[in-house]
C-alpha cells in the first residue's frame, strides 16, 4: 500500500485550481462549496437534465456529500456504508457494508454526511464512533480504529476533513452527555495524532463556567465538518449543544466550549482561540455550521476572515488570526434576544424564553435558523449563500439525570400549532450581515447549497426541487422534481467524459444532473 | 381491505413475543413518561387534539410490538412523532401505559345510536362531507372507524368546535388567479411551484403559484361548520352514540 501522500496534498492545497474535482466535503478546506466549473452556466441552465440516478437499498435517511476524484464519485450511504461510483454512469464499482452492533445510541437517525479522501484511502466516521480506512480501489479495509466508547453514547456522522496527512473528524452524541472532541489521525496508520475536547477536564479554569461537575457531561459534540486555512495553519470547527439540552439550571454558567467556533493549531491540536455564540443554551443551538474563510476587504483592509451563519439566527464576521469579533447581525427572524448583540458579540437574552415545564414559544425552533444544511461561498459574487429556516417552537424542560450512554435532554420541543415552517435561501453580504437577495421556499429545506464559477447556485426545495438560481439575482433558471425529502448538499465534479455534472442526494437517490 | 389487515396482523404477529409490562411500578414509570412526551397531544388519553387512547383496540398498534414501534418511530405522513429520548424499556413501560388506558375504555356510552344516525343522515347533513362505509361526501374525513380512533369527549369537539381539534391533511386554500377567479379546495398539496387542492366538486385541481395573485391557507380554521346550535343535547347525545358504533370489524 504505497500512498501517492505527498502528491496529493500538493492536489489538495491548490484548491482553487479549476479541477474537475471534488475532493473535499465543502469542495475545498476553506469551506467554500464553490465549483470552478462554468461549463452549465446562466447560459444552459435551462438545458439540465437528469445523467443518472443511483439509488440505495436503506431506509435510514440519505444525508451525505460525495467527494469526487478522477471520474469516481465516493459516498457514504446510511447507517455506515461507502460506496464508489462510476462517474459517467452512476454505476456502483464496489461497496463498503459496515456491520454495525445492535447498542449504538444514536440522536436523529442513523445517518452518515460523507466521507474524505487522500491518496489511496477513503476515510469514513462510523455510526459505532471508529474512523476507517478503505482501499479506494477495493473497498477493502486498510486500518480501523475504535474513537470512543459508544457505552458511553459516543458515534461518529460527520464528514471527516483532510489536512496535510491528517484526518481530522469530530463527534456525535450531543444528547447523551458525551464529552466532544475533534480529533487527528495519521491517515497513513490510523494512529491519533492529537485530540482536543470541547468540554474543559478537571482543573481547567473553563469549568468554571459550569456549575458544580456537570462539565463531565458537557457534550459540545462537533457533527459537522469544520475548515482548514493553510496560511494560518489553523482547523475552524463549530461545536454543538452542552448537555443536557433543553434545561440549564444544573449546568448554570457559559458553558464553555459548547455553542462555539474554535480556532485550532493543525500540527498540535492547541486551541488558538474561541468565540463562544449562544453562551448557556437551552434550545440546543448547535453551533455545528461550516466555518467560511475569506480573504477579503475589511472596511478598506485586506483581512483574514470567517463567515459563520449560526444556528441561533445571527450572522458573524471574525478576524481568522485573532479572533476578533468584526459583525454580528440577526439574519433569521428570533425572539430570544436583542435584536442588537453587545459590542463583543455577545447575545443580550430576553426574559422568559427559557423552556418551562408548560411550554415556551421561542423564534427559531430547535433546528434554528440553520442547521447542518452547508452553506456556499463564490468569490465572484462575494456572496455567502445561506439555506435558512423560518419556524417558532414550543419548548418544554423536564427533568434527566445523567445515566452512562442513556439521553440526556431534560425537555424537548415541538413545532408552534397552527404554523408551517417556511425557508428561504438567502444570499449574505458578509460586509453588512444582510441578505443581497433570497429566494423564498413554501416549506423549510434540509439541503445545503453550491455556488458554482457558472454563476449558478443550487440547492434543493424541503420536498426535493433540485434547483438552479442565478447567484447576483436569485432568479430561478432551471428545477427538477427529485420526488424526495432532501437532507444532503450538492458538488460539482467533471465527471471521466469531462462534462460537468452537479449531484446531490435526496430521498434514497443519489441523482448527477449535465447538460447536453 | 380485511385481506391486507389480516396480513399486516400475521406479519407483526412475527415479532408479537414482545409484552408492555403490566405490574404497578412499570405503570407509574409508563404514567411519567406519557406525562412528559404523549400527553401534549393526547391528553389524558381521551381528550387530547390527536388519536384516542383509551381504547382496548388500537388502530395502528394490535400488538404491543407494533405499539413500541410506533412510538419509537412515529407514524409516517401524520402529527405522531418520533419518540426523542427514550430508552427500549421507557418505550415498553410506556406502551404498557397506553394499554392500561385501553382496559378503562368504555364498551357502551349514553345515547341511542340508531336516532343519532338519522340526525347524521338528515338534520345535520354529516354525509354531505363525510363517508361511511363508502358512502357519503368527499370534503372530510371517512369517519367508518372513528367510533375506535376517537373518545367520546374527542367526538365532542369536533362537532362542537372543529377548529380545536383540527386532522392534518383537510386544511382549506383559497387562490385568487390573475384572470380574477378564485377556486378554494382542500389543499393536497404545495411546493414551492404549485398547489394541488381537491374542490367542492370533488374534482382534484394542480394549480402554478406564478398564475396567482394572492394564496390564504386556512392553517387554524376547519372547513366543517360548528354544530353547537344545531343539536340539543340530547341529540348530541345520540349522535356521538351513532359515532362511537362506528369501529368497522374491531
Ligand atoms: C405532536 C403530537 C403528538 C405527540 C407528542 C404524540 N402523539 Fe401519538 N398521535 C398523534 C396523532 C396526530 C396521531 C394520529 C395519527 C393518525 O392520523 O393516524 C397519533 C396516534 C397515536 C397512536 C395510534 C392510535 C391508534 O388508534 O392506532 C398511538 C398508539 C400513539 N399516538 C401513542 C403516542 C404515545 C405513546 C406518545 C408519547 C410517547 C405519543 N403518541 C405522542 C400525535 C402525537
Ligand atoms: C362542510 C363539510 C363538513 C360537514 C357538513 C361536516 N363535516 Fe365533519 N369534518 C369536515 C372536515 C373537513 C373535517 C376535518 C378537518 C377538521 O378537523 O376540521 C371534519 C372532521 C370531523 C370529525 C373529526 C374526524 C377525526 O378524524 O377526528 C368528526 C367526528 C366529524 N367531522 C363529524 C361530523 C359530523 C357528526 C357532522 C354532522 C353533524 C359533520 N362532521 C359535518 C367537514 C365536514
Amino acid at each position: 500500500m504505497k500512498i501517492l501522500l505527498a502528491l496529493s496534498t500538493a492536489a489538495l492545497l491548490s484548491a482553487q485550481a479549476p479541477s474537475g474535482d471534488w475532493l473535499h466535503f465543502q469542495g475545498n478546506p476553506q469551506g467554500h462549496r464553490f465549483s470552478p466549473l462554468k461549463q452549465i452556466n446562466k447560459t444552459n441552465a435551462s438545458r439540465l437534465k437528469l445523467a443518472w440516478a443511483m439509488q440505495i437499498d436503506k431506509t435510514d435517511k440519505f444525508e451525505a456529500s460525495p467527494i469526487a476524484d478522477n471520474g469516481i464519485l465516493y459516498v457514504s450511504e446510511p447507517p455506515s456504508d461507502v460506496s464508489a461510483i462510476e462517474s459517467r454512469s452512476g454505476k456502483v464499482l464496489w461497496r463498503y457494508k459496515r456491520v454495525l452492533p445492535d447498542s449504538v445510541a444514536y440522536c436523529c437517525g442513523r445517518v452518515n454526511r460523507g466521507v474524505a479522501k487522500l491518496g489511496d484511502l477513503v476515510f469514513i466516521g462510523t455510526l459505532d464512533a471508529h474512523l476507517v480506512a478503505l482501499d479506494a480501489a477495493t473497498g477493502h479495509v486498510v486500518w480501523d480504529v475504535e474513537m470512543a466508547d459508544i457505552k458511553k453514547g459516543y458515534s461518529s456522522t460527520v464528514a471527516p476533513l483532510i489536512v496535510k496527512d491528517k484526518v481530522i473528524i469530530g463527534s456525535a452524541g450531543g444528547e447523551f452527555g458525551v464529552r466532544g472532541y475533534i480529533a487527528a489521525y495519521e491517515a497513513k496508520t490510523g494512529k491519533q495524532a492529537w485530540r482536543l475536547y470541547t468540554v474543559p477536564s478537571a482543573g481547567d479554569k473553563a469549568t468554571e463556567t459550569w456549575l458544580g461537575d456537570s462539565y463531565k457531561y458537557g457534550s459540545a459534540t462537533t457533527w459537522v465538518t469544520g475548515s482548514y486555512d493553510p496560511s494560518t495553519n489553523l482547523i475552524f470547527w463549530g461545536t454543538g449543544n452542552p448537555g443536557p439540552d433543553w434545561k440549564g439550571d444544573k449546568r448554570r454558567g457559559d458553558n464553555l466550549y459548547s455553542d462555539s467556533i474554535l480556532a485550532i493549531d493543525a500540527d498540535t491540536g492547541k486551541m488558538k482561540w474561541y468565540f463562544q455564540f449562544t453562551p448557556h443554551d437551552v434550545h440546543d443551538w448547535d453551533a455545528t455550521q461550516v466555518p467560511v474563510l475569506v480573504d477579503e476587504m475589511w472596511k478598506g483592509k485586506m483581512r483574514k476572515l470567517v463567515l459563520f451563519a449560526n444556528r441561533n439566527a445571527f450572522y458573524y464576521v471574525f478576524d481568522r488570526e485573532t479572533g476578533e469579533y468584526l459583525l454580528g447581525k440577526q439574519y433569521v427572524r428570533q425572539t430570544w434576544a436583542q435584536p442588537e448583540l453587545d459590542a463583543k458579540g455577545r447575545p443580550v437574552r430576553l426574559p422568559n424564553t427559557a423552556p418551562t415545564p408548560n411550554g415556551t414559544v421561542v423564534y427559531p425552533n430547535s433546528p434554528g435558523a440553520t442547521n447542518f444544511q452547508a452553506p456556499s461561498y463564490s468569490p465572484q459574487t462575494k456572496l455567502h449563500y445561506v439555506m435558512t429556516r423560518d419556524e417558532g417552537g414550543v419548548f418544554y424542560s423536564g427533568d434527566d439525570t445523567y445515566k452512562e450512554g442513556s439521553w440526556y435532554l431534560a425537555g424537548r420541543f415541538v413545532s408552534k400549532p397552527g404554523e408551517e415552517a417556511t425557508g428561504a435561501i438567502k444570499a449574505m453580504d458578509f460586509t453588512t450581515g444582510k441578505a443581497k437577495w433570497e429566494y423564498a421556499l413554501s416549506g423549510a429545506s434540509w439541503s445545503g447549497v453550491l455556488s458554482t464559477a457558472g454563476g449558478l447556485v443550487f440547492a434543493a426545495t424541503g420536498d426535493g426541487d433540485m434547483l438552479a438560481l442565478d447567484d447576483t439575482t436569485g432568479k430561478l433558471l432551471w428545477r427538477f422534481p427529485m420526488g424526495g425529502k432532501a437532507f444532503a448538499n450538492p458538488i460539482s465534479y467533471l465527471a471521466a467524459d469531462g462534462k460537468q455534472h452537479v449531484a446531490i442526494a435526496c430521498g434514497h437517490t443519489l441523482f448527477s444532473f449535465t447538460v447536453e | 381491505m380485511r385481506l391486507t389487515i389480516l396480513a399486516l396482523w400475521c406479519a407483526l404477529a412475527l415479532s408479537a413475543q414482545m409484552k408492555a409490562p403490566t405490574d404497578e411500578a412499570s405503570l407509574r414509570e409508563g404514567l411519567k413518561l406519557y406525562q412528559f412526551h404523549c400527553s401534549f397531544c393526547h391528553g389524558k388519553g381521551d381528550d387530547g387534539m390527536a388519536a384516542n387512547l383509551v381504547t382496548p383496540n388500537l388502530v395502528h398498534a394490535p400488538t404491543d410490538a407494533s405499539l413500541v414501534n410506533i412510538i419509537r418511530n412515529g407514524i409516517g405522513g401524520t402529527d405522531m412523532p418520533p419518540a426523542l429520548g427514550m430508552s427500549e424499556q421507557e418505550m415498553l413501560m410506556v406502551a404498557g401505559y397506553v394499554r392500561s388506558l385501553g382496559r378503562t375504555a368504555p364498551t357502551s356510552i349514553a345515547g341511542d345510536a340508531a336516532k343519532g344516525k338519522a340526525l347524521y343522515l338528515g338534520k345535520g347533513g354529516c354525509a354531505g362531507c363525510h363517508m361511511v362505509d363508502g358512502k357519503g361526501g368527499r370534503s372530510g374525513p371517512d369517519l367508518t372507524l372513528i367510533g375506535a380512533m376517537r373518545s367520546p369527549g374527542n367526538l365532542r369537539t369536533s362537532i362542537v368546535d372543529p377548529n380545536a381539534s383540527m386532522v392534518g391533511g383537510w386544511s382549506m386554500v383559497h387562490l385568487t388567479l390573475k384572470s380574477g377567479q378564485k377556486v378554494s379546495g382542500i389543499r393536497l398539496n404545495e411546493d414551492n411551484f404549485h398547489v394541488s387542492l381537491r374542490d367542492g366538486k370533488g374534482k382534484i385541481q394542480t394549480i402554478a403559484k406564478a398564475e396567482a395573485v394572492k394564496i390564504d391557507r386556512d392553517l387554524t380554521r376547519s372547513s366543517m361548520p360548528a354544530y353547537g346550535k344545531v343539536f340539543s343535547e340530547d341529540e348530541m347525545t345520540d349522535l356521538i352514540a351513532y359515532l362511537f358504533s362506528l369501529r368497522g370489524a374491531l
